[in-house]
């Protein structure tokens, strides 16, 4: 995204300026407020909601519903709390990013510095690919991983975000690649250099950015991913979204609405504090799988 | 042909193919997991399978079943509504805040990060901060009339009529930052020349909006228009998450027909149609944009 420095000519009045604000402020309320609610309905006793009390801050304080959230609340069948799951996602997140980013890597590479004849309709393949309805390949993916010897493992669940992960990150090095100096490659060979070499000693020095901006996107994407997490897993290797969602849905006992949110923030700790950290990327990512790369 | 020429041969041909063999994992894998699956659920759609894949073909009947199912009638009309007023209030909005930062604001950067951080978020937590917060029970409703508006009615979640206008909230609230980053970067790209001849000329600011401004944001739009529909085709969380498709079938959405006939109802068959004439809608609105993208591109 620009920056300030190529901000407009227009200018406006001081009275105009202070309605802008005002939105924007107003705006920034609106964004906050989910959060707000999330965090201060977490941090206090369940009859101060039943009361009425969702907009106040706690009167009594207290920590006890993020504890039993994440290690005895009752999700499905067993009160383990959301701790095993975050776990599950945490297996499930790690290896399929890393893997996808590598693949993506060398894909964008044989893709802008050897091309071949149809490497623009084997990209368009690929890149179709991450815009298709997952409900496309549910059915046959529950066959493939039955099959496979996957079916409700964590494994499993790695391999499909691994599977439909590769044409987004394929998308984002492709684009970069696309900016590097092929000059450079073209030097490299004459002198001798082979495919792996270039890669490594010319082409991953200067790819830091686009790697951060591939891991971000993916890790947030499978973090976040439910359709595949609720369809493939067993009740031991369900992501952190589907244990959420099974908390909250659940329909026996008293609705723990403290524990529900302290949930809600454990499940989406991860990607907001990646966010926190590191958002430019994160908004670059947003860029090039939307606009052009 | 000496040894030493067939080694070099050998190496020759390893040198030209090795980029393709690199490749050619995952392309073998796109092939089977996108493609090969695609048609493979494309072809259940004319068979009788039931709880599970069975070969019977039966000809078009699961699609002339589904347009006479009544939940597909409510789940495609749900897109329609939901579909368009997303796409209307996240443009509209996003625009309106990109305007608004544009204007040399201080903390610029601070406020863009807190108008766009619902999106680093899932969509079952939107759904389940939206769905208390919503609830008459304990949210909103029961704020207000604890802060002495007694009669303040706010039920829509509940209502089979209003229920789904409150997965256009918490859609709206999760995706508008982005559609706003994706207008302010069209408004940063715009020329300043144009605009500061037409501010001599004394054009007022909203004529220079009007006039200059947002026609340049063509492309932006476009962008935004083909994400969102995107998007709400495969909206499928956040229903799950707030709604869980109720009260009774009333916020049920393609995406979530297709779930429930395939893997709870066992009627694969007309899952997997459904599941085609979701894939369907999307081409139609993404092979135009990425074939424009690639052909400008070359």
């Amino acid at each position: 995204m620009a920056s300030n420095a190529s901000a407009n000519v227009i200018r406006t009045g001081s009275g105009s300026r202070f309605i802008i604000y005002l939105l924007l402020i107003f705006f920034c309320l609106y964004y906050l407020l989910p959060l707000y609610v999330m965090v201060v309905n977490s941090l206090k006793p369940l009859s101060e909601i039943q009361a009425g009390g969702m907009m106040a801050l706690p009167s009594e304080w207290t920590v006890s519903p993020w504890f039993s959230a994440w290690s005895t609340a009752q999700i499905g069948v067993e009160a383990t709390g959301l701790r095993p799951y975050f776990i599950n996602s945490i297996m499930m997140v790690v290896p399929a990013v890393a893997v996808s980013t590598v693949l993506g890597a060398l894909n964008g590479y044989v893709l802008t510095k050897w091309r071949f004849k149809g490497d623009t309709i084997v990209f368009g393949l690929l890149l179709f690919g991450c815009f298709i309805p997952f409900q496309m390949v549910l059915i046959p993916m529950a066959r493939m991983l039955g099959l496979m010897g996957l079916a409700g493992t964590v494994p499993g669940l790695i391999f499909v975000h691994l599977v439909y992960g590769i044409g987004f990150s394929t998308l984002y090095f492709r684009n970069y690649y696309q900016q590097f100096p092929t000059e450079l490659v073209r030097a490299a060979m004459i002198d001798g250099a082979g495919f792996f070499t270039i890669f490594r000693r010319i082409m991953l020095p200067s790819s830091g950015p686009i790697a951060v901006v591939c891991i971000i996107w993916q890790f947030t994407n499978i973090w976040n991913d439910f359709l595949f997490g609720a369809s493939f897993s067993d009740f031991d290797s369900q992501p952190m979204t589907v244990a959420l969602n099974n908390l909250v849905q659940s329909s026996t006992g008293v609705k723990e609405y403290n524990v529900h949110f302290a949930g809600a923030i454990m499940a989406a700790l991860p990607t907001l504090l990646v966010y926190i950290i590191a958002g430019r990327y994160f908004v670059r990512g947003l860029m090039a799988g939307s606009v052009k790369g | 042909m000496t040894s030493a020429d067939r080694t070099r041969n050998g190496n020759d041909w390893l040198r030209d193919a090795l980029p393709k063999i690199v490749l050619s994992p995952s392309f073998a894998i796109v092939v089977i997991f996108v493609y090969g699956f695609i048609l493979f659920t494309f072809v259940l759609s004319f068979t009788d399978s039931r709880i599970l894949p069975s070969f019977g073909f039966v000809g078009w009947q699961n699609y002339e079943r589904l347009f006479r199912v009544r939940a597909w009638d409510i789940a495609v009309n749900n897109l329609l509504i939901f579909g368009s007023l997303y796409i209307i209030i996240c443009c509209a909005l996003g625009l309106a805040l990109a305007i608004l930062l544009d204007q040399k604001i201080r903390a610029e950067g601070f406020i863009r990060t807190i108008y766009l951080y619902p999106m680093a978020l899932s969509f079952i937590v939107t759904g389940t901060a939206w769905k208390w917060f919503l609830d008459p029970g304990i949210g909103l409703q029961a704020v207000v009339r604890g802060w002495g508006w007694e009669s303040f009615t706010f039920e829509w979640i509940k209502d089979s009529d209003m229920a789904i206008y409150t997965i256009v909230i918490a859609a709206v609230w999760q995706t508008s930052g982005f559609v706003m980053a994706m207008f302010l970067a069209g408004l940063r790209g715009i020329d300043n020349e144009v605009l500061k001849a037409a501010q001599i000329d004394g054009a007022s600011n909203w004529a220079l909006y009007r006039r200059i401004v947002i026609p340049q944001l063509r492309p932006a739009f476009m962008s935004a228009f083909v994400v969102l529909a995107h998007m709400a085709i495969k909206s499928y969380d956040l229903v799950i998450a707030l709604t869980g498709g109720g009260p009774g079938t009333a916020t049920e959405l393609p995406a979530t027909f297709m779930y429930s006939y395939t893997f709870t109802r066992n009627q694969m068959g007309i899952g997997a149609a459904s599941a085609t004439i979701m894939l369907m809608s999307i081409a139609a609105i993404m092979i135009p944009y990425i074939w424009s993208e690639l052909r400008e591109k070359k």
